[in-house]
């Protein structure tokens, strides 16, 4: 029961943990706490990557295998006895992600706009199909030939005359301003 | 000295505009969130510089102690992260203090000319205690 209930991840923090343990699982580093495929236990320290948490409450790695055993003994001695690769070995023992790899952009954005312009384009088509089947046919008022007899109608009746409509009318010359 | 110049919030805008590395007026840094007194710089510098000078510092204290002071709206001085380094030193932790280089790089954020400050100042406890900096490993 514990479990059904941690599976439901609310807060932003254990997602992100989760998304760590998750994405570890799929390769071969192991932990030997959680079972990644459901759910986590909440109740454990837990390792996440966050560029203000520089230090998680637990290692990355902590089943250590016999070599990772023995690297551990050596970081015990003066450390400038460490070859270069046995420190990052011993970084990547601990830690998951560098900083680097933590601030590397995503292509998520391409994702968001692409998203925002395939339910544009939905809405477009739903906006066209309504054009054409919902809406009823247009009043016999907006066809041109009603127009224009409207506009000469509201010339002749001075619509307007000092500031508007047909102040705009030029009725010496019969034209538009 | 740092805290002058690097001020991170929008409210020190005006001091970040130039990283003058020369800055020493002590402004008092910590507020009066329990009514006492203001403390200074050198008050906080030496407050955290004791607390990771513990000679039986435990690893729980120095994760707390690393977090906190990332949280921190300042980039530590050097000697506090030496302190922090030897600390790490006493746990046998190379690579948090590997980790901890790479966070004060991060909280120089756009300042550029902080992080080659820290490590030229720390280049000694660097060389004797023989941590590597993550450039030097190729971590970034």
């Amino acid at each position: 029961m514990l479990h059904l209930t941690t599976g439901r991840v609310g807060c932003l923090l254990s997602k992100q943990a989760v998304v760590a343990l998750t994405s570890s699982g799929a390769r071969m580093s192991s932990h030997g706490h959680h079972e990644v495929s459901d759910s986590v236990d909440m109740s454990q320290p837990m390792y996440w990557d966050r560029l203000d948490t520089p230090l998680p409450d637990r290692p990355w790695k902590d089943v250590l295998d016999s070599t990772d055993k023995s690297l551990k003994q050596k970081e015990k001695g003066p450390w400038t006895a460490l070859s270069k690769e046995e420190k990052i070995a011993l970084y990547r023992l601990k830690f998951n992600h560098t900083y680097p790899e933590m601030k590397r952009p995503s292509h998520e954005w391409k994702t968001v706009i692409g998203g925002m312009f395939i339910f544009f384009g939905i809405t477009g088509l739903v906006v066209f199909w309504q054009c054409h089947y919902v809406y009823p046919p247009q009043p016999h008022t907006f066809g041109e030939e009603w127009q224009a007899k409207q506009i000469q109608r509201m010339l002749d009746m001075r619509i307007n005359p000092i500031e508007g409509f047909s102040a705009q009318w030029d009725y010496k010359n019969k034209q538009w301003k | 000295m740092f805290r002058a110049a690097v001020r991170l919030s929008v409210s020190g805008a005006r001091s970040l505009t130039r990283p003058q590395l020369g800055l020493t007026a002590p402004l008092a840094q910590r507020c009066y969130a329990h009514g006492g007194k203001l403390e200074s710089d050198e008050e906080f510098d030496a407050r955290w510089v004791t607390y990771f000078n513990k000679a039986d510092i435990d690893a729980w204290e120095l994760r707390k102690g690393m977090n906190t002071l990332i949280g921190y709206d300042l980039v530590p001085e050097p000697k506090i992260l030496e302190a922090a380094l030897r600390a790490c030193r006493r746990l046998n932790d190379l690579a948090s203090a590997i980790r901890i280089l790479e966070a004060v790089k991060d909280k120089s954020g756009p300042h550029k000319k902080i992080y080659p400050y820290l490590i030229q100042e720390l280049r000694p406890t660097l060389d004797e205690l023989g941590i590597s900096t993550p450039e030097e490993l190729g971590m970034d």
